[in-house]
């Protein structure tokens, strides 16, 4: 057996993915740029830029700055909103052939609900991922998601329009995420993603201003990468949903210790800004790795991690 | 836009702090166009973690495409100590390239320092009868020999802050001087380098009602257009409050940018 082609299927509640790995929201656009030197139909899926009921323009620049194995960011949720994602982005979403996973964000709770509203009966969504974690807007985002009861208002919101499996995108900017992660499950959620980006900032010593107009960001990238991973061990240890890993995956051995620890997926986010491959190259590592511990189905290795 | 890994041919110190690097790149090269840039993973490590920016300066052979660099920081530094024999994953050429379609105009292409590196480029597809460049520097020890670029010390002016080559002051002063005495059609400019010079030569153009095309610069993410960390305010004609740098530039028209909030 060990030279076939090792199963890299895995189900995150209702939906099927052909490999564990997923492009992040919000570092890959729509798709549509990476199209040129990735083959998208080759991922696991794509989770698209956060989606706002109306156009965002997103803060005011500087909104990146790189810092030690990381960046901070600012972006905003700049997003054409949900009218513009349906007619221009859709269509072309739809003729790949890869799961897509559109994330939602809304000022208050009957936003979240209007979102998902909008994407009923559209065709081509696989799930609604709700950002109760974005740290760089004024109202909404972390706002919700540091809050238990507030996480599981805009979950049941969100569920009681939706048409569409939705998972629930935490914040690690807690004090415990495992209350959060439970409350969100409570509410019924289909499956928990994490984390999104630490809250940050960077000053420029010369001239003592914050280096983003927006003074805090969001930290990204394998600096985040261990705080994450403990995250998801603790939340697959305290739900019985789905876990999606998030924070710093750059490459195979980074993926396989978030499904190590229990993480039936993960997404792959910063690293797609250094190398536009890493998605695929993470792919084909998994294959190798289980290839070369003769396992046969990827299922073998989530959640295997060995403790007293 | 294409993503390889590139051998560097050459990586020499030109200038003060000033490196031009040619790597190989048929694909990159037969593709590229004055004004676009490349993204350079300077190292395989995860710090520094993204990749640098770099505009084409010009090509040479037909494979080769060059970047022109000052060392600056972190990403520099390491370049720097690159050499041949070396490889750098590498991808481009990205972003909207100037606009030189206008023929039998004059053009004047205004740099600012390292900001001279895509319009070399752009002096090495222009017919030389048609172009004058106009360079300003701190000081002569950081002039950049246009020859290295296979380009002629014809057409080509120089200030320096300190005086030690060409005029004593700053390359907007030259353009003044050339404007001021302009009798032939109305010219167009093409500029980059440093912010304040940038607004200089805007509002110079704004006043003479002249076409101008910037080059600018900013942090960059992914440099494809995906995380919109390159945002730089619109002006009011634009349908859109934020422009992207890498898709939308690096190369603007100066009645596409709010000159007041950049």
């Amino acid at each position: 057996m060990t030279g076939d082609r090792p199963d890299l299927t895995v189900n995150i509640g209702s939906i099927e993915l052909n490999n564990p790995v997923l492009a992040a929201s919000g570092t890959f656009g729509y798709g549509e740029q990476y199209a040129e030197v990735v083959d998208l139909s080759r991922l696991g899926g794509i989770v698209v830029k956060g989606l706002s009921l109306r156009p965002r323009p997103g803060n005011p620049p500087p909104r990146i700055v790189e810092t030690p194995c990381g960046m901070l960011n600012a972006i905003g949720l700049a997003n054409m909103g949900l009218e513009e994602f349906l007619n221009e982005k859709l269509p072309w979403l739809r003729k790949l052939d890869t799961v897509v996973i559109v994330n939602i964000y809304g000022h208050n709770v009957e936003e979240y609900g209007m979102v998902a509203e909008g994407l009923r009966g559209a065709e081509g969504i696989s799930a609604l991922e709700v950002n109760v974690s974005c740290p760089n807007v004024e109202q909404g985002g972390m706002a919700f998601g540091t809050d238990p009861d507030a996480s599981a208002r805009v979950t049941e919101q969100v569920l009681k329009k939706a048409d569409k499996p939705v998972i629930v995108k935490l914040t690690p900017n807690v004090t415990d995420i495992r209350s959060v992660a439970q409350a969100v499950e409570r509410a019924g959620a289909h499956g928990i993603s994490l984390i999104n980006t630490l809250s940050g900032m960077a000053i420029d010593v010369e001239k003592r201003v914050p280096r983003l107009a927006n003074v805090s960001g969001g930290l990204s990238g394998p600096a985040i990468r261990p705080v994450a991973l403990y995250m998801v061990y603790q939340v697959v240890r305290a739900v019985n949903l789905p876990v999606i890993g998030v924070g710093g995956i750059m490459n195979y051995r980074d993926a396989l210790e978030f499904l190590i620890a229990g993480a039936r997926a993960v997404q792959v986010g910063t690293a797609n800004f250094v190398n536009p491959s890493t998605m695929l190259e993470i792919i084909e590592g998994l294959e190798r790795f289980c290839r070369a511990q003769g396992i046969i189905d990827i299922n073998e290795i989530i959640g295997s991690l060995k403790e007293d | 836009m294409i993503e390889q890994e590139a051998d560097i041919v050459f990586n020499r110190m030109i200038a003060r702090n000033t490196f031009l690097m040619a790597l190989k790149s048929p694909e990159i090269t037969s593709l590229a166009r004055p004004g676009q840039f490349v993204m350079v993973r300077v190292s395989k490590s995860a710090d520094p973690l993204l990749r640098r920016p770099f505009s084409i300066c010009g090509t040479r052979g037909g494979d080769c495409f060059m970047i022109l660099y000052r060392v600056v920081g972190v990403g520099t530094a390491i370049l720097r100590n690159a050499g041949k024999g070396d490889r750098l994953s590498v991808l481009g050429p990205l972003g909207r390239p100037f606009d030189f379609s206008e023929k039998g105009k004059t053009s004047f292409l205004v740099a600012g320092g390292i900001g001279i590196a895509p319009l070399l480029f752009l002096a090495g597809v222009m017919d030389p009868g048609e172009c004058m460049l106009l360079a300003g520097y701190g000081t002569s020890a950081e002039v950049v020999p246009v020859e290295q670029v296979g380009l002629s010390q014809e057409n080509l002016l120089i200030a320096t802050d300190d005086g030690t080559l060409g005029h004593k002051g700053v390359v907007t002063d030259l353009l003044e001087g050339q404007l001021g005495k302009w009798r032939r059609g109305r010219p167009v400019l093409f500029a980059c380098g440093p912010l304040p010079m940038l607004k200089r030569v805007a509002a110079m153009s704004f006043e003479r009602e002249l076409e101008c095309q910037v080059s600018v610069e900013t942090a960059m993410a992914c440099g494809i257009g995906a995380c919109q960390g390159c945002a730089v305010r619109a002006s009011s004609r634009e349908t859109q409050p934020y422009l992207q740098v890498c898709r939308h530039g690096p190369v603007f028209s100066i009645r596409s940018l709010d000159w007041k909030a950049l």
